[in-house]
């Protein structure tokens, strides 16, 4: 492609500055938007906007290299990233982006000629209960076919710009299934606030710690103890966060919280603001629910009119807190908390050496909660209807009920909220799955689950999870699945510490070898002692459970591999034949000596 | 004691400059020694072409082509105990510097380009070995017993490992002989 | 130098090791004699914590020694054959992921990375390689910089923003893409305000940052780590700068 020359670049840019001022924190964020305007980002507006933040180039080529939104080389002005989610993968997803990629004459990963398209992959949308999914220039499709894919391919062809695409290729549904108090009853905006004011933030206080509440993120601290630590700890500002990033595979509770319930998210970022004492918070929106961002800026605007949100709120002299919405745009690192702050501060994602935690020394150094969307839903409920009725659902160590994403082999696919303590079988049968045969439990970074243990619940003393429950009936290719994982994390992992930059990609490379029938017993022994480096060298919480899945296949499926290995004790760890595939080409060979078996 | 049965050893070089072998020839009057311990196979130093059963085999160079995997795999087959030795037989090298380099790039720059071979064209004759896209290590293409770096290994080192190995000790090098220089 | 009488201390591989608040386990144990391998750690920089050679045991929990603050009743372990198997297999790690070609190096004897696999016993690095093309850039009139020996170990991005003030280098992409990145539009060491003199010049624990014109200039058997290892040269009071 043609070097292009930017000679306006400055004047590009200045609306862009406008709205986000010099911060350096607002990086990621005016990134986001000159990929928008260029479609990649350009090398001058790299020098331009370091610049104009008065920052290193290199910093903003950092990040710029970082999220897999933004890119350095040129993308297509539209832009098509098929998730490829195993969900997705199982909806027939790779078929469709060969089809798409076919009609188009277009090869995955390569701008077409005119610069008009480019179609690639992308990790895990959240859209599972409605997939095939993708997204265009960042808005999702769902429910992908050959008819919608003709369709989209008109479009573009047409050159109609994406706003102006038919609505129903945009379509999100909720699907709920079962709703049970969190999602149930009903909420009167404020009435968590009130109850609160009435009751002051000690006693409030009390009643999380009554409540039993642990977060929903996936690691399951306690809610109240998060909150006095913060309290406690001094600082200039203390800030309350949303994690909204919701990138483990299969999860898309999030989504569904913050599309309908909203208020309550915000109610209990607002509560939690009061007890902490913060007077900013933030919203971290993974960029691939970029679409719901109106839709949210306006529950911001509206509980701002009714002075739920912003100086003196309800009334109370003193009581100010607003939330900013920030998107992300595509790691799924940016989950991890101190990932997230960094991210916030428009940085590359990369998980902080801990201590000091964020409770102390967070967003800006400043004390910080960070707490999963819906925690902080179950907080505000907690806040107006009190600590003893939530602890009186679940189980023991798990209060309350917990909000599954269920989606793959079942009929009925979409958000199911049971109490604390359901079995496996229960909810196999709810979402009508038959003859199931595996369940991944919390995403790829959770457990795998045999039929064997279907009798297991749901509860953080048995099986914890962040919500994502996949469903594989007999006859699914287990070991395409955990391929499917091993090729997730190798992707997603942030390159910081050597046991997860390298392992990652090592464990891909063995797993990929066994699916293509060149495994033997050896390479089981590699990916038990790659599970263990990985396991207990690595950085954070992505290199710790990215083995997760290999390690529950070799335990608990054998059968999913051994008929793929080789009788030897050692096969060759690259394809001897591909290997002289180049030089035939460029010799035009093709005798005997041409070929290894 | 009876006469102990001589070790039979094999060596050959794939993408290799036979500094490992000259390095074994360095034991100079201790190859008198080792001679009394082992009587070789195929090797650069008899006229042997193919490897029979051996108790060791010793390999330098990296797997560069088509030829070499040959000479590998019938290695493997014949030894029970096999050795990579010296740098590009563990990592590929010296040679693997062409990794980095395009085949293309390569077959044009020594076939076609001015001052090239073979009147400027690309040989396809099957008597030619043909190259792999990159040069690999030999314990990517069979299993590896034992691992002597080195670049080349020095004397030294060379006759203390052999010496472990053919006296039944797990070979074990000094800081000083470690090396993957 | 005679210290206050440091009351508060840890052990590790049960030698007492005293520290001061705030104090890391890794320098801590630095001062006190005792080697925690370690390639991304530098005293004279801020902690990083992104090799990991320098996790360790501590009360039966893994952790980055370099960026862990000691404290009171810390049990660690450290030179275990577990931990230095493990430590072992990362170098193996940083060894496939480059293109590390010692004997055509010129960092070669005196190479940390090259030091610690010696250390670590390391006979072959393991694992499959992955010959990934990296630049080399001798854009600059007296430095040459070769990505393909890069581990990623920053201590150069760290050593221009903390001491020479200049932020020459940076980290950019991600995953397995992660690479060291140079602060100019061209993309080229020499379209910086990079010196010789510099730092950031003298501190790359491998052979990526190399001074022109010096190549090989310390003959084979006087290089640092000829007949030194790793655990007493980087006990010795200062690390030496790489020359
Ligand atoms: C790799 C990784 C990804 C994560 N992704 C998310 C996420 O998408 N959403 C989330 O709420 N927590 C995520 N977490 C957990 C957060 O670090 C943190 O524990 C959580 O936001 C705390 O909120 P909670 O206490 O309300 O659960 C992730 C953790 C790791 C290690
Ligand atoms: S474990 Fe993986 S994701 Fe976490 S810091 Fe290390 S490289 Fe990054
Ligand atoms: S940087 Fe070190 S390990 Fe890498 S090639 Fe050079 S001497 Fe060898
Ligand atoms: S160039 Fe050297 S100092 Fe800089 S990150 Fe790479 S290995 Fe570390
Ligand atoms: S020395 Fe501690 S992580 Fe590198």
């Amino acid at each position: 492609m043609e070097p292009r020359e930017f000679p306006q670049i400055e004047q590009q840019l200045a609306p862009v500055f406008e709205r986000h001022g010099r911060e350096a924190n607002q990086l990621l964020q005016i990134l986001r938007e000159v990929q928008e305007i260029f479609h990649f980002i350009p090398p001058a507006a790299i020098t331009c906007i370091a610049a104009h933040l008065g920052v290193p180039r290199t910093r903003v080529e950092g990040v710029a290299g970082f999220y897999s939104f933004l890119s350095l080389k040129p993308v297509g002005e539209y832009r098509i990233l098929f998730s490829d989610n195993i969900t997705d993968q199982m909806q027939g997803n790779p078929e469709l982006m060969r089809y798409f990629c076919h009609k188009l004459w277009l090869e995955p990963g390569k701008v077409s000629e005119d610069s008009l398209l480019s179609v690639d992959s992308t990790s895990c949308t959240g859209m599972c209960d409605q997939g095939p999914a993708a997204l265009v220039n960042g808005w999702p499709l769902t429910n992908l076919d050959h008819e919608r894919l003709d369709l989209i391919a008109e479009l573009i062809r047409g050159r109609k710009p994406v706003c102006d695409w038919p609505p129903r290729l945009f379509e999100v549904k909720d699907n709920i299934r079962r709703s049970g108090t969190l999602l149930g009853e009903p909420f009167a905006p404020g009435a968590a606030i009130k109850a609160t004011l009435a009751r002051g933030s000690a006693a409030t206080l009390l009643e999380m710690e009554a409540s039993g509440l642990r977060g929903r993120g996936g690691a399951g601290f306690s809610v109240a103890r998060k909150w006095s630590m913060c309290r406690a700890s001094p600082g200039e500002q203390h800030y309350m966060v949303c994690n909204a990033d919701e990138g483990e595979p299969g999860t898309f509770k999030d989504r569904v919280l913050l599309n309908s319930y909203a208020d309550l998210v915000c109610e209990g970022m607002t509560v939690g603001a009061r007890i902490i004492g913060a007077t900013k918070g933030f919203l971290y929106l993974r960029g691939e629910y970029r679409y719901l961002l109106n839709k949210l800026e306006q529950v911001l605007a509206r509980r701002r009119a009714a002075g739920l949100l912003g100086r003196n709120i309800l009334g109370e002299t003193g009581f100010d807190f607003d939330i900013e919405i920030h998107l992300g745009a595509g790691a799924y690192i940016c989950g991890e908390e101190s990932a997230l702050i960094e991210s916030l501060e428009g940085k590359r994602g990369r998980p902080r050496n801990r201590p000091p935690f964020p409770v102390t020394h967070g967003y800006l150094d400043q004390p910080t909660v960070v707490d999963n969307v819906e925690t902080l839903a179950c907080a505000a409920r907690i806040a107006a209807q009190g600590g003893e009725w939530f602890a009186a659902m679940g189980t023991a160590q798990s209060s309350g009920s917990k909000i599954l994403s269920i989606a793959g082999d079942c009929a009925r696919p979409g958000i199911y909220e049971y109490p604390f303590g359901v079995t496996l079988h229960e909810i196999l049968d709810d979402c009508g799955a038959e003859d199931s045969y595996a369940v991944q439990v919390s995403g790829p970074s959770g457990i795998l689950v045999s039929s064997k243990e279907f009798g297991r619940c749901i509860s953080f003393e048995d099986l914890p999870t962040a919500g994502a429950f996949t469903v594989f009936k007999r006859g699914r290719d287990l070991l395409q699945i955990v391929q499917n994982f091993a090729h997730f994390f190798a992707h997603e992992s942030c390159g910081f510490c050597t046991p997860c930059r390298v392992g990652t990609q090592l464990q891909k490379k063995i797993v990929d070898k066994i699916a293509n029938d060149h495994g033997t017993v050896s390479d089981l022994e590699e990916l038990k002692q790659l599970g263990h480096i990985m396991q207990t060298m690595s950085h954070c919480g992505l290199g710790h459970t990215a083995p997760n899945p290999v390690l529950d296949m070799l335990k608990k499926f054998p059968d999913a591999y051994q008929h793929k290995l080789k009788d030897l004790a050692f096969e060759p760890a690259f394809d001897l034949d591909g290997a002289l595939e180049t030089a035939r080409n460029i010799t035009g060979r093709d005798d005997t000596w041409a070929h290894l078996p | 004691m009876n006469e102990k049965r001589k070790i039979r050893l094999a060596t050959c070089s794939l993408a290799g400059c036979f500094g490992c072998h000259m390095s074994l020839l360095d034991i100079d009057e201790k190859l008198f020694d080792l001679l009394g311990m082992i009587e070789f196979d195929r090797t650069p130093f008899t006229d042997i072409k193919h490897c029979g059963p051996c108790d060791i085999g010793i390999v330098e160079g990296g797997v560069s082509n088509a030829e070499n995997v040959h000479v590998l795999k019938e290695f493997r087959k014949h030894c029970k105990v096999l050795v990579a030795i010296g740098a590009c037989a563990i990592t590929g090298g010296v040679p693997a510097l062409r990794n980095n380099i395009d085949l293309w790039d390569c077959f044009q720059e020594v076939y076609l380009y001015e001052g090239g071979l073979e009147g400027n064209q690309i040989p396809n004759d099957p008597e030619l070995p043909l190259p792999f896209d990159k040069v690999y290590p030999v314990y990517e293409v069979v299993k590896v017993d034992y691992f002597l770096p080195g670049c080349p290994p020095s004397a030294d080192t060379i006759w203390k490992f052999l010496t472990d190995l053919i006296e039944g000790r797990e070979p074990k090098l000094d800081y000083e002989m470690l090396r993957y220089d | 130098m005679g210290a206050p009488a440091m009351s508060k201390t840890i052990t590790i591989d049960g030698k007492n090791v005293p520290f001061q608040d705030g104090q890391t386990i890794m320098n801590a144990a630095l001062a006190a004699g005792v080697y925690i391998p370690h390639l991304c750690h530098n005293p004279q920089f801020e902690p990083h914590g992104s090799c990991k050679l320098c996790v360790v045991s501590v009360n039966g929990r893994n952790m980055t020694s370099c960026t862990m603050p000691a404290a009171e009743d810390m049990v660690v372990a450290n030179n275990t054959p577990e931990l230095n198997s493990d430590r072992k297999a990362l170098v193996q790690m940083l060894f496939v992921e480059g293109n590390h070609i010692c004997p055509a190096c010129e960092a070669s004897g005196n190479c940390q990375l090259q030091a610690a696999a010696y250390y670590l016993n390391m006979l072959s690095p393991h694992y499959t390689h992955f010959y990934q093309p990296r630049a080399v850039d001798a854009s600059h009139p007296d430095i040459f910089l070769d990505l393909n020996r890069c581990i990623l170990c920053e201590l150069c991005v760290r050593a221009s923003r903390e001491v020479d003030g200049k932020n020459v280098f940076g980290i950019s992409g991600r995953g397995i893409g992660t690479r060291l990145v140079v602060n100019a539009a061209s993309g080229r060491l020499g379209d910086t305000n990079f010196a010789a003199t510099d730092k950031a010049a003298h501190v790359c624990p491998t052979g990526t940052i190399l001074i022109k014109r010096q190549g090989y200039k310390i003959p084979i058997g006087q290089r640092t780590f000829d007949h030194k290892k790793i655990s007493e040269v980087q006990m010795e009071p200062m690390e030496p700068d790489h020359e």
